[in-house]
């Protein structure tokens, strides 16, 4: 299983992670301090995959930002990598063409596109049309609960 | 109303880009907001703020655990949105300990009965990541419910779930089983591959109970096109085939069908991967696999050269032709850039090695260990120590050229494996005396050099090249330079330990040398000046290099410091005689001749089990109380001033007051325990009984040291050469000299990861397998003969658990009688307790902490 995901940019600062195993607040800085500069440190001819502490980390660098994955040592590291791919498959289409900026400021989106890939550390939805269709859903879903939130009426019912 | 002036989270994470205070100056001032903030009652000041905290808290590390009830409350509200951010808050930051836990069963209840499935999407997904024990049961029911949901995309989720409740809380398997095994049957992929999913991580915790459904597997196997449903299925069928040999036999043939056709590498690999593993004894399957594993290796992509190389390396136990074939391929790995390709060549590299390429092989490592970084340098050498080193050296022929790649070893800037050179050099010259003029050569080569003394690192094999020299000075071509090389200035830089030995080993040397020279003086009339010259000489350097220790802070420097001194200075006066040597009464002679023997004593390996095979006499109590011993020995126990040497008030000799104390201590029983601390002892042994030992202490009747070789007859066994081999004599190779080896299948002291025992996990699995096996039972009630066999493995793991269980006490056992065999052999001892130590290690299971 997947232990967690981590996005990380070229200067070292955290874009977003996603934790599937029991870590505490600590530990958790501590593993993406050791992780960013195993990896940040890394050539760019190099393999992509990485030996930690008895686990496995498959990383992939996109532009300016490395994703990472942490697996167990008898998962399948082409898979993950493949898993990497379509999650920004994913994030480009939902985004129109991707940067670092729009998962800067719309990260939360980045975490509910990546709840509907994987769940339990395991890849749930291989489909990017579905993942596209579910979120699209969700968000008018969103859109109107706001909507409705906003609309005067309610907000006089509120106050009084 | 405040919602108006709150700052949402894009002016949060804008401010923080252009702030100019500081970080984390920043971040307190809107954690201070922010706790205002999530106090109000209204829901969407609430739940933006909730939004900003665990923003900071995802991305900035923040710790969020006080806020647990605000998003409760979050999440409780109708609103889609508050919903969501409620529920990313929730799984970003509950852990076990979170106090409210329990206030969350009802709402996910709710929530996962919602008729939108969105929200019942998000209350799964919540479930996946808190999910506790108690979550998991009262929550069963509903997953249950959805596993059979018509909402694909919800059963699919319920699917995910499924494994983290089972892990959790077993007994669910009852419930939710059957429909999961329903599940395999359906036509959409998706939930397929979240079905095979699961049973894959069932598969992995414990294959026995999945092997029932194998069939349905196999279906899917065959028939599936979806990449990433098949790569879990063989996983599924590597755990299965390794319990269940004979589905091995019908897998094999579909796999071999879907590594030809498919072109997905992941696939390919994942097939090569099973195969190699479980699959090991289809020659077909192997050698397509291998195949494969050919053409990941020519690749370019460091990726694909990489996991060539692992399956190889995971191949290479059982099959080492593969290995063999791929040889250039594993040696142009060498020297790739990439660590990790470097890692595996070099480890494939030392699974060929055997008797016959073991040295050109070392001189490749040793070239590559020159041109590397320090890092992969180590790497090389502790490889090749370790590998050279297996089973008492079996692999080594010609032991002259492996010591002198020893000292090659030390030579190399980067070495920083000083102790198990030191180790190595240590135990060749205990064990292989053919080897010993070769090791006092090398020696001698790297106590000259004084650029050693200067690497910290070295230090440790500087001290064994001074015991080599010392112990085997016999050996040694020209002692003089020897003496030289041990007391030169620049030895200030080693620490004091060191230091200690090279000053015994100077003692050594200097007896040996004197002796020399009193029986050719005894032996031939008169003294020709030069020996008398050369002799005198060698004295006074020793004094003058010696004389400043002995007011050295160290005490062990000092003491020994000041026996040399002492006994130089009662030499002195007898080779300054010069006349009358004749006379055998001559102090310095007899004192000399006596020392020379205590140094001519061998120190040998002792095998661990040397205690046990000393039977104890008639007669001899060894379980009685040694209070009385005093009554009995009290005349040889006061200080010695009668008996052969004389000299006592003319200089300290501690060191033959000791050898005399050691002979009489041997010569009465025991060593006495004070009389309270042996009660003590009774005591201790009445309520630990079955850990001690049955039989010990040494045979008193020996001469006073312990067995130093086994037996003739052992001896004969260890001999590894007949030497009337005709093809032996054919090839006029140096006949290998006797390596004595005492333990039959020595342990390795490099001790490579051991396979971790799964033993606190085992409990669990257990109660977990058996429900699924119930859960079998129950899902083909129709068929006998599959009750049968439910019932027959439920038996087997009735007696696992009982077998299980023998071979845990008794391990335990042993390893605490191996603690108490700790044996008088010096090495032996002291690499033992460092083996258990690295051993317990490794058993730790490996949290990531």
């Amino acid at each position: 299983m997947i232990h967690f995901v981590l996005l990380v940019s070229r200067q070292g600062k955290v874009r977003l992670t996603k934790w599937y195993s029991p870590y505490t607040q600590k530990e958790r800085s501590k593993v993406i301090r050791e992780l960013s500069g195993v990896i940040l440190n890394r050539g760019p001819k190099l393999c992509n995959f990485v030996e930690w502490r008895g686990y496995k980390v498959v990383y992939k660098r996109y532009a300016s930002l490395y994703f990472c994955m942490c697996i167990d040592a008898e998962d399948n590291e082409l898979e993950v990598l493949e898993i990497i791919h379509h999650y920004v498959e994913i994030l480009d289409r939902y985004f129109g063409s991707v940067c670092e900026l729009d998962l800067i400021f719309h990260f939360h989106k980045a975490y509910y596109i990546l709840d509907e890939l994987l769940i339990a550390g395991e890849l749930q939805e291989s489909s990017k049309k579905t993942v596209a269709r579910i979120i699209s859903a969700q968000d008018q879903m969103v859109e109107a609960a706001k909507e409705e939130a906003g609309s005067i009426s309610y907000i006089i019912a509120q106050t009084t | 109303m405040d919602n108006l002036f709150q700052r949402s989270l894009e002016d949060l994470i804008k401010g923080f880009r252009l702030q100019l205070l500081g970080d984390s100056s920043f971040i307190s001032r809107a954690l201070e907001e922010i706790r205002r903030e999530i106090k109000a009652t209204d829901l969407s000041t609430k739940s933006t703020a909730l939004h900003k905290l665990s923003y900071l808290a995802a991305i900035h590390g923040v710790d969020m655990s006080w806020a647990a009830f605000h998003a409760l409350e979050v999440v409780s509200s109708s609103r889609f949105h508050h919903k969501r951010i409620g529920y990313q808050a929730i799984t970003q930051s509950f852990h076990d300990q979170t106090s409210v836990l329990l206030l969350i069963t009802n709402q996910l209840r709710k929530d996962l009965n919602s008729v939108n499935e969105y929200e019942v999407s998000l209350a799964l997904e919540c479930l996946s990541r808190i999910g506790t024990r108690d979550l998991a049961r009262d929550l069963s029911p509903e997953v249950f419910t959805l596993l059979g949901s018509s909402k694909s995309f919800v059963r699919k989720k319920a699917t995910g779930v499924v494994l983290r409740v089972f892990d959790k809380y077993p007994d669910a398997v009852k419930v939710c089983f059957k429909r999961l095994v329903e599940n395999l049957e359906t036509s959409d992929p998706q939930i397929l591959s979240a079905v095979v999913g699961v049973f894959c991580e069932l598969a992995s915790k414990d294959p026995t109970s999945c092997l029932p459904l194998a069939p349905e597997f196999f279906k899917i196997l065959v028939d599936s096109r979806n990449n990433w449903v098949l790569i879990k299925l063989l996983k599924i069928f590597s755990k299965l085939a390794s319990v269940e040999p004979r589905l091995g036999r019908k897998v094999a043939e579909p796999i071999c069908e879907h590594m030809k056709r498919t072109v997905a590498k992941s696939l390919v690999f994942e097939c090569v991967r099973t195969v190699v593993s479980s699959l090991s004894d289809h020659e077909a399957a192997v050698k397509l696999a291998v195949a494969k594993i050919r053409e990941f290796l020519v690749e370019d992509d460091p990726n694909l050269k990489y996991l060539g190389l692992h399956a190889l390396s995971i191949a290479a136990p059982k099959h080492l032709w593969a290995v063999l074939e791929n040889k250039e391929a594993v040696v142009k790995a060498l020297s790739d850039e990439d660590p990790n390709v470097k890692l595996e060549a070099l480890h494939l590299l030392m699974a060929m090695v055997t008797e016959d390429n073991v040295s050109e092989i070392s001189r490749i490592l040793m070239n590559y260990a020159l041109k590397s970084d320090p890092l992969f340098c180590n790497e090389i050498i502790i490889s090749v120590l370790s590998v050279c080193s297996r089973n008492a050296y079996e692999i080594i022929v010609d032991f002259d050229w492996y010591v002198s790649l020893l000292g090659e070893m030390a030579r190399i800037p980067h070495c920083q494996r000083g102790e198990e050179i030191e180790h190595q050099l240590i135990d060749i010259g205990m064990r292989v005396r053919d080897a010993r003029p070769q090791l006092v050569r090398v020696s001698w080569a790297l106590l000259i050099d004084p650029a050693l003394l200067g690497n910290m690192f070295l230090h440790p094999i500087l001290s064994a090249a001074s015991w080599v020299s010392g112990e085997y000075v016999e050996f040694a071509k020209n002692p003089y330079e020897l003496v030289e090389a041990l007391v030169q200035p620049r030895t200030d830089l080693l620490p004091p330990y060191i230091r200690a030995i090279y000053i015994h080993s100077v003692f050594k040397v200097l007896v040996f040398c004197l002796r020399s020279y009193f029986s050719a003086q005894e032996s031939s009339s008169g003294s020709s000046s030069t020996v008398y010259e050369s002799i005198l000489n060698l004295v006074n350097v020793i004094e003058i290099g010696v004389w400043p220790l002995s007011g050295a802070y160290d005490v062990e420097v000092q003491e020994r410091a000041k026996n040399v001194l002492g006994f130089i200075g009662m030499a002195k006066q007898d080779i300054a005689k010069k006349v009358n040597l004749q006379d055998n009464e001559a102090e310095a002679c007899r004192v000399t001749a006596f020392m020379e023997d205590a140094f001519s004593e061998e120190l040998g390996p002792i095998s661990a089990n040397a205690r046990e095979k000393v039977c104890v006499p008639d007669g001899l109590e060894l379980e009685e109380n040694l209070g009385d011993l005093e009554e009995i020995c009290g005349k040889f126990l006061k200080p010695v001033e009668s008996d052969s040497v004389s000299c006592t008030d003319k200089i300290t000799f501690s060191v033959s007051n000791l050898r005399i104390r050691d002979q009489q201590e041997a010569s009465s029983s025991t060593s006495l325990p004070p009389k309270e601390s042996s009660s003590l002892l009774a005591e201790h042994r009445k309520r630990h009984g079955m850990y001690y030992l049955t039989s010990e202490k040494n045979d008193p009747d020996s001469n006073g040291t312990p067995n130093d070789y086994p037996p003739a007859n052992d001896l004969a066994s260890e001999i590894l050469l007949d030497p009337l081999d005709p093809k032996r004599k054919a090839k006029h190779r140096k006949s290998r000299p006797v390596v004595v080896k005492l333990d039959e299948g020595g342990e390795s002291r490099i001790t490579t990861s051991q396979a971790k025992t799964k033993q606190e996990s085992v409990t669990d699995d257990e109660s977990l397998s058996r429900d699924i096996q119930s859960a079998l039972l129950v899902n083909k009630k129709g068929k006998e003969r599959e009750k049968c066999e439910g019932n027959s493995n439920l038996v087997v793991q009735e007696e696992e658990t009982s077998r299980i269980e023998k071979p845990q006490n008794s391990e335990k056992k042993k390893k605490k009688k191996k603690n108490g065999e700790r044996t008088s052999g010096k090495h032996r001892s002291r690499r033992r307790s460092e083996v258990a130590s690295s051993s317990e290690q490794v058993e730790i299971p490996d949290l990531l902490l």
